[in-house]
């Protein structure tokens, strides 16, 4: 890797995602990959959400601080293969758990080579979700749809706290 | 074969206006929780409108942008599934934002979802690549836009004397609209001789069972139809679609090229 990729990877470093500032968007899985190519450096990004409010801003602050540091780099949006929550590490997933975000399970997979017609209504996710706060699984959905398109709101039978549960997707 | 471009346009046009529909919910919801869950799947369908805008206009080429697709078009160029422009109230009553029922879009979501998650999941192979990573990310969303309508189509039929009812009579009021899903537009028959679409068609038996499985399980019996079909997807609309793009295109019109 030559030492001017290494210099953006740096340089973006420390960019959260704008609603859950305790994680990065390399994290995430959002920031994918910096090359250099003939017609100068290119900086991939994926959305989430295909209409996450979020990456207009992301996109933002991935150029003024590639202004800032004096780089010149497009910025490219790229779809395929499609963000998934399985991409997020397993220390951003701890980082979510300590803010009060339970952090999401591992993707089903597309289903895809399934006979059964019904296989999208099989519920997500089949293995509990833990409370993020006291840690009991003993937890219920109260809504599939949370403060975000991300996540869902979930309630502890046990502490009683309502939390949001990052979906996995 | 290049892509059809207004086949992109029919699935980017049912994004859009079933986002708008939806949209109108927002401040009014029946609970706080539903309230952010329909702006939520709002915002999923105007992104997954706005994906396929951008690749329309990418291939259209010129001047041609997804906000002019979007906001300069009129009504006879939609070509949405006549279903998702329809308000949210049986045939018969009143136009009053009092009179929305949630049980109709409920009933709607639930009946377009179960049609979409097939069709992206199909659309995962298109000879269009752009198209299929569009379809690939809109399957993830309709996916839990489905869990979120069946669940609630199952609630509310299974639940009340009332919420029974007027989950029955959502029924029976949009049913019927589902057969444009299975007759074919030029748009579609382009697409698919060029591989860029699946045959709607071929789809038929999985969606009937998902929506039979969901009415049983509901309670709900499925009206028999045979009769009128539709035909907003080739540009033949109700005029609920006039007032919807009014309100939808107003801004853009009065203000070309505002931003803030």
């Amino acid at each position: 890797m030559s030492s001017v990729v290494d210099k953006v990877w740096a340089t973006l470093e420390p960019l959260t995602d704008p609603e859950i500032p305790v994680v990065t968007l390399r994290e995430l899985g959002i920031l994918r990959d910096v090359r250099e190519t003939p017609t100068g450096l290119e900086v991939v990004i994926t959305p989430t959400y295909s209409g996450c409010p979020a990456m207009g801003q992301i996109e933002d602050d991935v150029r003024a601080s590639l202004e800032q540091a004096g780089i010149a780099a497009r910025v490219i949006t790229q779809l395929a293969p499609a963000w998934t929550t399985d991409w997020m590490s397993d220390e951003a997933k701890e980082k979510l758990r300590a803010y009060g975000i339970a952090p999401p399970h591992r993707t089903c997979g597309s289903g895809a080579g399934e006979v059964s017609v019904l296989k999208f209504v099989r519920r997500q996710p089949t293995e509990p979700v833990a409370c993020p706060q006291c840690g009991s699984t003993h937890t219920v959905v109260t809504s599939e749809f949370g403060s975000t398109a991300c996540k869902a709101l979930y309630k502890c039978l046990d502490c009683q706290e309502p939390f949001d549960y990052f979906k996995p997707y | 074969m290049s892509t059809p471009i207004d086949y992109l346009l029919h699935l980017a046009d049912n994004a859009v206006v079933l986002g708008q529909r939806n949209a109108e919910w927002c401040g009014h919801g029946p609970i706080l929780e539903e309230d952010m869950a329909l702006a939520n799947v709002s915002l999923d369908l105007i992104g997954q409108a706005r994906l396929l805008y951008q690749r329309a206009a990418e291939l259209m080429g010129g001047d041609a942008t997804e906000d002019k697709l979007a906001y300069f078009r009129g009504p006879h160029e939609f070509r949405n599934y006549t279903l998702l422009e329809l308000p949210h109230h049986g045939a018969l009553v009143g136009y009053a934002a009092a009179d929305r029922d949630y049980a109709t879009t409920i009933v709607r979501n639930f009946l377009y979802s179960a049609l979409m998650v097939h069709v992206w999941d199909g659309l995962q192979q298109s000879a269009d690549p752009s198209l299929a990573a569009i379809a690939a990310k809109s399957l993830k969303e309709t996916s839990y836009h489905l869990h979120h309508s069946r669940d609630w189509l199952v609630r509310m039929g299974d639940g009340t004397e009332e919420s029974h009812a007027r989950a029955q009579a959502a029924v029976n009021h949009l049913m019927p609209y589902t057969e444009e899903f299975w007759t074919t537009s030029p748009a579609e028959g382009a697409a698919v001789a060029a591989k860029v679409a699946i045959d709607v068609w071929a789809l038929r038996p999985a969606w009937d069972a998902l929506v039979n499985d969901a009415l049983a399980e509901a309670t709900l019996t499925r009206p028999n139809f045979h009769g009128y079909v539709t035909e907003g997807k080739v540009g033949l609309h109700s005029e609920h679609l006039s007032y919807l793009l009014g309100e939808m295109q107003g801004l853009a019109r009065a203000h070309p090229g505002a931003t803030w």
